[in-house]
């Protein structure tokens, strides 16, 4: 029976080690190849005419000044008439041409004649639409814990819209080949796309479908699908006789309609006992998400309450539909429980960091690792030394203050399939139809199978991108590299226990006793028994050795789900200006087995650097009257710069009760709480809660103001 | 899709209609506009477009040609005339930084330039940093440093971080975020990128 | 975009022969940072580019008359490095070096912006210059106006004037030139803006064949400059508020005072209320927070901006005890 269990600390080369990334010199030198980037023979620009109107019917759409137009090879309604439009925006044409200024002026010529009707696009609103009845839930007996409580603190908490703002956006090359369609997508899924195509386009079978991408300028949950506009690309690819038609949305349309987080607000209610202990949660929450409304933050976040009573709304609106952001519902969950727990803890005037210690076994099965983490956290972030009770006392506009939030996730690896092939020469091949997001997929790859193989890292090629490899599942729930690892990892084993059956008489030996260690197959113990990688490669003959791992869905011996995580912010707040300044953010994060660490690391700064770009910055403006967005660009839908993020501090979890839990994913967890400790760090150095996420100067203005007027002397 | 060979009609009166399918690579009559000018237009300036025209662009010290319409950004022309695609397109506002390159030696968004205005300058893009066999200190840096993820703002930031040290060979965090603030990443690479900025500073060049 | 002629002038009379007499016809390129973004959201659909950056005489910095003369084409980043601009004027190298990024500073030109069009978010999404719909309703007043002039703002027009530069250049009492077919006219920046009553209008009197060439800023011996910006993001981002304010002190008390503000109404706003609270006094915290609550006497909250009205007094507060705390020119 093989072992596929991962190797011990001691045992590992690869594994847990900082290994730059495999694709990094193409990234910097310019040579990885998008899918924008790509160029086709023969290719055709395409592009989308879209809906001015957030609600309308579509009375009449005339095409022909576009198809009579020099330069334009075809032209396909998308929605006609008689259609219903539920969002700004929405799909109505599409064009291809023979170069992109002759598709935009051929955009520019199709008529439509629309029946505009009323639309509702406002979201902070529980009462204005629901999307589906409300959902309720109590558990034990709430009412009495409030009654019997020393302390109740009541707060609202909000967190709107915002985008995913992928840099690459949306869209993908279809081109025909009789009946084969090959496309190039930009997506997170590239071996989900062939079936989702197959079944809207119906007259293709999905294994006629060949999809590639090798690189993706991100995704955050919202590439999954090839979407209506990859559809129509396929179709109007059709029309035009099979010629590659390129379809990427322009940034206004990608801000617009390709995804957005929904947006969460809740009143809460906590009660407590003088000592502290929580007693009881009340949460009345609703947010919005697109005509289906969005998901439902999972309230009371990480706390598990003897006692609560909670109610979600999900409010329909007529915007683009929102999609999997980056951890669904979690930010806007830890922002809002960890906000009303800050809020209690000061009014009980205790430091938060001893509030939520004592209440951690209410965490349940992590509670030991969140203390360890929050005290790991404390001590990188001098918590002791800096906190001061809520309000910071010192003269001058400019406050400090400290905030703390605890996050979780879950990240079991997917389903994942990958071949791994040894060449007689001793060339090693890993192919999987998975993708890498800029997660380091394929650095995993190589770090697996080489460690596995006692290998140098460039001993390995890896071959992603293509639907033509292995199925492997697409990169969403930070499942990709429990999957990718662990599928990766058993077809390395099995692989190098095939060679090991060849080489054993050679080396007069039994298999089991053999071992792949620094380039060589050797007899465990007696290391001047052995062959060099090349001259054990030889003994496999003529025919290369193809093992394929498989990683199943319920499968947990290499991997494993529920990660904790906690961070803790340090800032600065200009009191006459609103206006808020990162000194520092601490996240102690653990993820299992660390497969690479120095991209691990990069992990949470980047979701740090996500995080105190929605806290402070980011939100989708759609305009109540015109149900338009208003902020569809990058100068007033803005991302956080390089000055804006202060210092940074990244401690991953290692070691025993971490390393043995097999691998866990890592996406997620650390975007989670940046919010929460902003929003907490802030209070407490103003000494008032801004309510609303982003924390722009509007809003820490106005929460000053209705503290008691701080900001009224300049 | 039939071919339309109805020919633009010039002059006096035409229509935006015909104006706009005129695609030839001849020049153009220019348009008469009207104009409370006393002396009469001046014949001395070359009029260029609408349709496509003939240029020659300096980039990464080779002389390249093509034919676009003065409408076609330097970005454009870069990325669909000569496959350069090392500067991307993602705001295309002159908001965001990845379609950097740098012009008679200051970085600018391409996007923002005209292909045909952008003719008789030098140009270097991405692709003009590294050597066959190495690749430029600041990429080898950013590497090293881990200063990407998805890598589609590299290009742009590589440029600017190379501009920035050529300016400035020993910047301080201020300076860094000062050179870096026209460039924005989504992924948040800012940590590895100012590193990589320190690690070429401080003269490294180490591999990793 | 939609198509257009481009053409590149050697000379500004051979700009003015290309331009055409209909506004919007024809417009001009500098740097074009913005104007191909506007052209791009089919904001102005010229049939032709002008570009004059080949103009020789419309770049450079040089001494003139004891003051500066400062070409129209001069890019951000020159004014902001120029060790001209930065001991003469401190306020407007300031204000400079603020602007946007370092791509921005290289491209953008003193003219260009100068002349820049708002940046209000429904001009951009095509509702017109007024921002209104088509029964001629203010979408500004009935939506989201965060971003708009707290100042200024009785209407139609409610975007605030997105110059950095424009305040500066007022505070030091700069002359601009403008060069058209009947020739050349001088005339005081301060007088350069007009709020646009309508939504042909523009927001300068620059007609339609002229072309600015150049910046002219008198002596300011003895001036204390300073320009203080309030701004979310450490860079690149649009100023909430900005004053930049010019003081001649003597024997400690403030003798003279120009008090610009920008980004908080439809044109620069000089505040001579703000000016006067700080006559024949010395400059602290007091009273330097008095001229800025002088400056936002008559501002208005149009339902979404009253944050703008704090931020323009700490602006002007700011800005004043900067200028103070520099050394006289």
């Amino acid at each position: 029976m093989p072992d596929y269990k991962w190797p011990e600390a001691p045992k590992r080369t690869w594994i847990g080690k900082r290994v730059s990334r495999l694709d990094g010199p193409d990234k910097v030198s310019g040579r990885a190849k998008y899918t924008y980037d790509i160029k086709r023979p023969g290719m055709l620009y395409g592009k989308i005419l879209r809906s001015p109107y957030p609600h309308a019917k579509i009375v009449s759409i005339d095409t022909s000044a576009a198809e009579k137009m020099t330069g334009v090879m075809a032209v396909k309604v998308i929605q006609g008439a008689g259609k219903e439009i539920q969002w700004a925006g929405d799909e109505i044409a599409a064009v291809a041409a023979v170069d992109e200024p002759t598709a935009e002026d051929a955009i520019r010529a199709i008529k439509v004649e629309y029946e505009q009707m009323p639309h509702q696009v406002v979201d902070t609103d529980p009462k204005v639409a629901e999307a589906k009845p409300p959902v309720e839930e109590t558990k034990g007996d709430p009412e009495k814990a409030f009654k019997e409580a020393d302390v109740v603190s009541e707060g609202f908490y909000g967190s709107n819209v915002m985008t995913h703002c992928c840099l690459e956006t949306h869209g993908s090359i279809s081109e025909w080949d009789g009946d084969k369609l090959l496309v190039h997508i930009s997506t997170q899924a590239v071996s989900g796309i062939a079936g989702q195509m197959a079944n809207a386009i119906k007259t293709v079978p999905a294994s006629n479908i060949h999809v590639k991408m090798d690189h993706v300028g991100g995704g955050f949950g919202s590439k999954f699908g090839p979407d209506r506009w990859g559809i129509e690309t396929a179709l109007i690819s059709k029309m035009a006789g099979g010629k590659p038609v390129k379809i990427m949305l322009e940034r206004n349309a990608e801000q617009a309609v390709a995804g957005s987080r929904p947006s969460a607000y809740a009143k809460v209610k906590l009660a407590a006992k003088r000592d502290g202990t929580l007693l009881a949660w009340q949460s009345e929450a609703w947010g919005s998400g697109g005509p289906g409304g969005g998901g439902q933050p999972p309230l009371p976040y990480v706390f598990v309450f003897p006692n609560h009573k909670k109610q979600h709304i999900a409010i329909a609106n007529n915007v683009g539909p929102s999609r999997a952001w980056r951890a669904p519902n979690h930010p806007q969950a830890a922002l809002i429980t960890m906000g009303a727990l800050d809020d209690l803890a000061a009014k009980l005037n205790m430091d938060p960091l001893d509030f939520f210690l004592k209440n951690i076994a209410m965490t349940g099965q992590r509670a030991e690792n969140y203390r360890e983490e929050l005290l790991k956290g404390a001590e990188l972030i001098q918590w002791k030394k800096n906190w001061h009770s809520r309000g910071d006392k010192a003269a001058g506009p400019v406050k400090r203050g400290l905030g703390l939030s605890l996050h979780t996730w879950g990240g079991r690896g997917h389903e994942s399939n990958c071949d791994l092939t040894i060449q007689p020469d001793g060339s090693v091949e890993v192919k999987m139809g998975t993708q890498d997001l800029g997660v380091g997929t394929r650095t995993a790859l190589a770090i697996v199978a080489a460690d596995t193989l006692g290998l140098p890292l460039d001993a390995i090629r890896v071959r992603i991108g293509d639907n033509d490899y292995p199925a492997s599942g697409g990169s969403g729930g930070s499942t990709t590299i429990g999957g990718v690892s662990s599928s990766t990892r058993r077809a390395a084993v099995d692989a190098r226990d095939a060679l090991f059956a060849k080489v054993a008489p050679v080396l007069n030996a039994k298999p089991e006793e053999l071992e792949a260690v620094g380039g060589t197959i050797r007899v465990a113990g007696t290391p001047a028994r052995s062959l060099t990688w090349k001259q054990a490669c030889a003994k496999l003959g003529g025919m290369p050795l193809t093992v394929r791992g498989k990683q199943l869905a319920n499968q947990s011996d290499l991997t494993n789900s529920g990660v904790g995580g906690i961070q803790m912010a340090d800032v600065s707040v200009d009191t006459e200006t609103g206006i808020v300044k990162i000194n520092k953010i601490v996240a102690v994060q653990d993820c299992g087995l660390i497969i690479n660490l120095k991209l691990s690391e990069s992990q949470c700064y980047g979701a740090l650097i996500m995080g105190i770009s929605y806290a402070l910055y980011e939100e989708k403006v759609v305009d109540r009257n015109t149900g338009l967005m208003l902020n569809p660009n990058m100068e007033f839908y803005r991302l956080a710069g390089s000055g804006d993020i202060g210092e940074l501090v990244v401690h991953m979890m290692t070691g025993p009760g971490y390393d043995d839990r097999g691998v866990i994913g890592l996406g997620e967890p650390p975007v989670i709480s940046p919010g929460a400790v902003i929003s907490n760090a802030i209070a407490n150095a103003i000494g008032v809660r801004v309510s609303t996420m982003p924390f722009t100067p509007d809003r820490v203005l106005k929460a000053l103001e209705q503290k008691g007027g701080s900001n009224a002397s300049v | 899709m039939p071919d339309n060979g109805e020919k633009a009609r010039r002059g006096r009166g035409v229509s935006r209609r015909d104006f706009l399918k005129a695609s030839s690579v001849t020049l153009s009559v220019p348009l008469v506009l009207e104009q409370t000018a006393a002396k009469p237009a001046d014949a001395g300036a070359r009029i260029y477009g609408p349709g496509k025209t003939p240029i020659t662009l300096l980039v990464n010290n080779k002389k390249l040609n093509t034919q676009v319409e003065p409408r076609v950004t330097l970005l454009e022309a870069l990325r669909h005339e000569f496959e350069l695609t090392g500067a991307k397109r993602v705001c295309d506002r002159a908001s965001c930084g990845a379609c950097t390159v740098i012009m008679n030696g200051k970085t600018v968004y391409s996007c923002s330039v005209l292909a045909i205005e952008a003719q008789g300058k030098s140009i270097t893009t991405v692709e003009g940093l590294a050597t066959p066999n190495q690749l430029h200190a600041v990429q080898q840096a950013i590497v090293n440093n881990d200063g990407q993820q998805c890598g589609f703002c590299t290009p742009g930031f590589v440029v600017a971080c190379k501009a920035l040290l050529d300016k400035t060979p020993n910047p301080s965090l201020e300076q860094i975020h000062r050179g870096l603030s026209g460039n924005l990443c989504r992924c948040g690479t800012y940590v590895g990128l100012k590193a990589a900025v320190q690690e070429v500073a401080k003269g490294g060049r180490r591999n990793a | 975009m939609r198509a257009f002629e481009y053409a590149s002038a050697a000379t500004k009379q051979q700009a003015v022969s290309l331009l055409s007499g209909t506004m919007g016809d024809a417009e001009i390129l500098a740097g074009g940072t913005d104007l191909l973004s506007l052209i791009k959201d089919d904001i102005l659909a010229p049939k032709r580019l002008v570009n004059i950056k080949e103009i020789k005489e419309l770049g450079g910095i040089r001494s003139a008359g004891g003051g500066l003369r400062i070409g129209a084409l001069t890019t951000i980043e020159e004014v902001a490095d120029s060790s001209l601009v930065r001991q003469a004027y401190p306020g407007l190298a300031q204000a400079a070096a603020e602007i946007a990024g370092p791509q921005i500073r290289h491209m953008a030109t003193v003219g260009g912006n100068l002349c820049q069009r708002p940046r209000c978010w429904y001009f951009r999404n095509g509702f017109g210059l007024l921002g209104q719909d088509k029964n001629g309703k203010s979408l500004v007043l009935e939506g989201d106006n965060r971003y708009h002039a707290i100042l200024g703002n009785s209407g139609p027009a409610y975007f605030v004037h997105p110059s950095s530069l424009a305040p500066a250049l007022i505070a030091l009492n700069a002359k601009i030139r403008i060069f058209g077919p009947a020739g050349e006219r001088d005339l005081p920046l301060e007088q350069f803006y007009t709020v646009p009553k309508s939504a042909s209008d523009r927001e300068n009197v620059l007609q339609a064949q002229e072309v600015l060439t150049e910046v002219v800023v008198p002596a300011a011996k003895g001036v204390r400059g300073a320009t203080y910006e309030v701004r979310q993001k450490d860079a690149f981002d649009w100023p909430l508020a900005l004053a930049s304010v010019a003081l001649k002190m003597s024997a400690g008390k403030v003798q003279s005072a120009r008090i610009v503000m920008g980004h908080v109404a439809p044109v620069p706003w000089r505040s001579q209320e703000a000016e006067q609270a700080l006559v024949g006094k010395g400059v602290d915290e007091a009273s330097a927070k008095a001229a800025g609550e002088a400056a936002v006497q008559g501002a208005r909250d149009l339902g979404h901006n009253a944050y703008k009205i704090q931020l323009a007094k700490v602006a002007v507060k700011r800005a004043i005890l900067k200028a103070a705390k520099g050394t006289p020119v």
